[in-house]
């Protein structure tokens, strides 16, 4: 198990490089900068600039030095707001984004399992049929969308909930968002879980454990639950990064203070340094997020370790 | 002897879509303490089915009507609640395919020791004792070790002794062994007989061995169920079966098995294929595949006679049989 | 967005399906499978309504009294008003309701047609190659592919926008080119058995140049999988592309979009609810129809799965 682990920790090395690498490139080939702003700067003023970040020289360099600054735990300046370095508005504003997506995910994917469960032993009974409208609803309407009918009927009509804004630690203005953000992700693991759940209840063990007389709920507890999580847990980790980035949007829609904000400021910006310094920390959690899943996946099925 | 179980009128029906099939129709047969019952027939002929309908095993769509009496419990149409305190205590079953039969993703010892939890009340070290006891019974080496083990890191051979000591944890009235030898290798399905016949002696459990292989019957089975298109055709004791077959389908099946049929000059299969069950033919279902069939056949089907020694069989046919070769 | 239509999964399991058969039976496998999406109601009703706002949406504007972008400076703010001849009301600039859905849903549309085809393109031009020439190239091609499926396909998106901007055309070539990824593994696996058939080997023997044997001998077997895809990808682009529009970055003023209405729409939903509720309504139905539609292939497809 820990040779196995060792081994996949090494393979995402690589991947984490050239991906950096990627962006990089991407990024700076794109046409524009981020000093092209409406109004023309003097040409020094702007050689000053473009020194300052290391723009005037060529590429190669500037990827080089990223890449050292970036060993050293270093993301660079933000190159629009003045006296900012990409850390520090990552050290702003991630942790709440961090803390709804995690709220989203651990509520998402309990019910999620726990429906896909239901649904599953109630297979084309009621509680199917209910589960499956509501999986369709999560998971088509896109989550902007979702977010306006919710603020507009719960927030505005019914006002149950505040339709947007942010007062620090109040839970009560979380509800909305998280909603929106867990009610796809939700969705999602409680179709995976109804498809894997039938599967194994038609399999040979199963019938072997109502064999032994011990009792569905046991049948389903100890026999089925395990094997059936495995499609769902390898979801898990592409889950919860679509809960991360979704809630870029969602922090946007409600007016919260996460990463969201400075993000899709700096993408219009062309701010190298925040889109840049985002985008591989996202990279880095997608990675170790991937990590965690397969060791996980290991664990609950014996057979991949071997491989 | 006694009866420990005693099936009246089983029927089996599956619903399809539009429609409904019948995979067992009409069974009735006893089972003797200690005795083995081979029940015999091609695939599809309902001979599992039966056996997991009174295991109240079958598919969804799956419906059963009739009575199975083990003593004075009917086991047809038991809530299942009340069926899991019968099945996996006093009667047990051993699936075909051991490779697929056992959990992956938990060890042996956690599904041997269960049974043992829930029928015996055991606490789990105790539970976990006797499992490895047990392995040792149905020989697997180094139990201690392989106890601790996944399903996967073991052979077939292996796991279908696993599935055996499972089966037999509770000392159970009544084994069931589906196909359990089919998906072995030849030289370990002689010695897997050998461990069903030794076991079932020592617990004094009446096994019954579902098969579509006369040579497993011979060395094993006292009495023998022949079942063809979801109805038993035959009933009889084996070595009588064997030698003076009545119905002219176990005569088929003695030809066509190579270990049996060795005095025949070669080997004669039963000509055609099993009827499909959705179309069963008017009359006797074993009529477009008989040699022996004439025109009563195609009218009407023969029912379950009694002959002479508590033999049944169902055919209207009277005279001596011989196959007929046909040019 | 990736999975949102579950794609991945019914493409694998028909992509298994044709693999397993003995010949490649792309067609005839689709032509069974769509006589069974012809039985199944939900669906069949979901192509009829999908067809339906289709018409509309091209149509519609030429029998609209007001144009998308014209002023009505008697009728502003209006909520829906028959006498006035403004179904579906007016925005806070005077400009009809109806006249405007009509166009965003119709730029909507083309959007996810134009991605969906270059997404397509793309992946089965990709899959066909790394499949058809195996070995070190198929190795580096599809190791590509796995790298790309670990980067976070928003940032991706947003990144496209900082390069193409302001340019919605080549913005959603843009996302059309990086939803390629789950068709280039699909196409490569079914070249990798349709290459060892007997007819391509015939034409390699025969000297057939490789750009002529996949072109006229791997990609026509591919057409139920393209199909099945195409319709999956579809309401991933509209929602891709109504998302970057509500951010603001997609579809620019005075065009319009389906995404760009619902974001004009939702700030002032609590006032004037008719210029959220309408877009919304003609997008929902749209992603609706289009699942049903991709379910009813897949159930079509794979007919033990119900």
């Amino acid at each position: 198990m820990l040779a196995y682990a060792f081994r996949r920790v090494l393979s995402a090395i690589p991947i984490a490089l050239i991906a950096v690498t990627a962006c990089f490139f991407i990024l700076r080939l794109a046409p524009g900068g981020p000093f092209d702003g409406e109004r023309a700067l003097p040409p020094t003023v702007l050689a000053n600039l473009r020194a300052h970040y290391n723009l005037d020289q060529p590429l190669i360099n500037q990827y080089f030095i990223y890449i050292w600054r970036l060993l050293h735990g270093d993301l660079g300046p933000s190159m629009v707001i003045d006296g900012f370095n990409v850390s520090q508005l990552i050290a702003i504003g991630f942790p709440f984004t961090l803390t709804m997506a995690l709220t989203a995910f651990v509520i998402a994917t309990a019910i999620g399992m726990l429906a896909g469960m239901v649904a599953a032993v109630y297979q084309n009974k009621w509680p199917d049929y209910v589960l499956v409208l509501a999986v369709m609803i999560g998971v088509l309407i896109p989550n902007f969308l979702m977010a306006a009918l919710l603020q507009l009927w719960f927030g505005v009509y019914l006002r149950w909930f505040p339709a947007g804004g942010w007062v620090n630690g109040s839970w009560w203005h979380l509800v909305l968002p998280v909603t929106v953000l867990a009610w796809p992700h939700a969705g999602r693991i409680s179709r995976l879980m109804r498809g894997s759940m039938i599967e194994v209840l038609g399999t040979n063990y199963v019938r072997t454990a109502r064999s032994k007389g011990l009792g569905e709920r046991l049948v389903l507890a100890r026999h089925a639950i395990k094997p059936a999580l495995l499609p769902v847990v390898s979801y898990l980790g592409p889950g919860l990064s679509y809960l991360l980035t979704g809630s870029l949007a969602v922090e946007q829609i409600f007016g919260l203070p996460g990463i969201g904000k400075y993000f899709v400021t700096a993408a219009l910006n062309r701010d190298y340094g925040v889109v840049l310094g985002t985008t591989i920390l996202y990279m880095f959690i997608i990675l170790a997020l991937n990590l965690i899943v397969d060791l996980v996946y290991a664990w609950l099925d014996p057979k991949v370790r071997y491989r | 002897m006694s009866k420990v179980l005693e099936v009246n009128d089983l029927s089996v029906t599956f619903a399809l879509r539009n429609s409904e099939v019948r995979a067992v129709n009409d069974l009735s047969f006893t089972l003797e303490a200690g005795e083995t019952l081979a029940v015999v027939g091609e695939s599809g002929s309902g001979k599992s089915q039966a056996f997991l309908s009174i295991m109240g095993l079958l598919a969804r769509n799956g419906r059963t009507t009739g009575t199975a009496m083990m003593g004075d419990i009917n086991l047809v149409g038991m809530r299942t609640s009340q069926l899991d305190h019968i099945r996996g205590k006093d009667i047990a079953m051993i699936f075909q395919d051991p490779m697929t039969s056992l959990n992956p993703s938990l060890r042996v010892k956690t599904q041997l020791s269960e049974v043992l939890v829930k029928h015996r009340g055991f606490d789990k070290d105790k539970a976990t004792r006797a499992a490895v006891e047990m392995l040792e019974r149905v020989g697997i080496p180094e139990p201690a070790k392989r106890a601790n083990a996944y399903p996967h890191e073991m052979s077939g051979g292996m796991r279908q002794r696993v599935m055996i000591a499972m089966a037999l944890l509770c000392q159970p009235k009544i084994l069931i062994a589906d196909e359990p030898t089919t998906a072995l290798d030849v030289t370990v399905q002689a010695q897997m007989l050998d461990l069903f016949k030794s076991l079932t002696d020592d617990f004094g459990t009446s096994l019954v061995l579902i098969t579509h292989d006369l040579g497993v019957v011979a060395g094993v089975a006292d009495r023998m169920m022949v079942m063809y298109g979801g109805r038993a055709v035959e009933k009889g004791n084996v070595n009588e079966l064997f030698y003076d077959p009545r119905h002219p389908y176990t005569l088929g099946l003695l030809h066509s098995t190579p270990h049996i049929a060795h005095r025949a000059a070669r080997l004669d299969p039963i000509k055609g294929l099993p009827p499909s069950l959705e179309h069963l033919p008017k009359g006797c279902s074993f009529n477009p595949r008989c040699d022996f069939c004439f025109d009563r056949c195609l009218e009407e089907r023969p029912p379950l006679m009694p002959l002479a020694g508590g033999r049944e069989k169902a055919c209207f046919y009277e005279g001596p049989l011989q196959t007929r070769k046909v040019a | 967005m990736p999975g949102i239509t579950g794609k991945d999964q019914v493409l694998t399991a028909y992509a298994n399906k044709l693999a397993s058969l003995d010949a490649p039976k792309g067609r005839s496998l689709t032509q069974d499978a769509l006589y069974r999406l012809g039985r199944n109601k939900a669906a069949v009703f979901s192509i009829v309504l999908l067809v339906l706002i289709v018409v509309v949406a091209f149509a519609g504007p030429y029998l609209v009294p007001w144009g998308y972008s014209q002023v009505d400076w008697s009728n502003i703010r209006k909520p829906p008003d028959f006498d006035a001849g403004h179904f579906l009301g007016t925005d806070q600039n005077g400009r009809d309701m109806l006249a405007r859905v009509l166009q965003g849903t119709q730029m909507s549309l083309i959007v996810a047609f134009v991605a969906t085809l270059v997404s397509v393109s793309i992946g089965v031009v990709y899959g066909a190659v790394a499949g058809y020439f195996g070995g070190r190239v198929d190795a580096i091609m599809m190791r590509f592919v796995d790298i790309m499926y670990a980067l976070p396909y928003i940032l991706f998106v947003i990144i496209l926008v900082v390069m193409f901007g302001r340019n919605p055309v080549l913005l959603f070539v843009g996302i059309g080119a990086i939803e390629w990824l789950t068709m280039a593994r699909i196409v490569r696996g079914q070249t990798l058995s349709i290459k060892e058939k007997e007819f391509v080997e015939a034409a390699r023997a025969s000297g057939v140049k490789p750009f002529f044997i996949i072109m006229r001998h791997i990609v026509p077997n591919l057409t139920g999988p393209v199909v099945i895809y195409a319709t999956l990808t579809i309401p991933e682009i509209i929602i891709a592309e109504s998302f970057l529009s509500y951010l603001g970055l997609g579809v620019q003023e005075p065009q319009t979009s389906l995404g760009t209405l619902i974001s004009a729409g939702a700030p002032v939903a609590e006032v004037m609810p008719w210029l959220l509720l309408a877009p919304a309504a003609v997008l929902i139905t749209l992603l609706f129809c289009l699942t049903y539609i991709g379910d009813g292939l897949r159930d079509a497809l794979d007919p033990k799965d119900r």
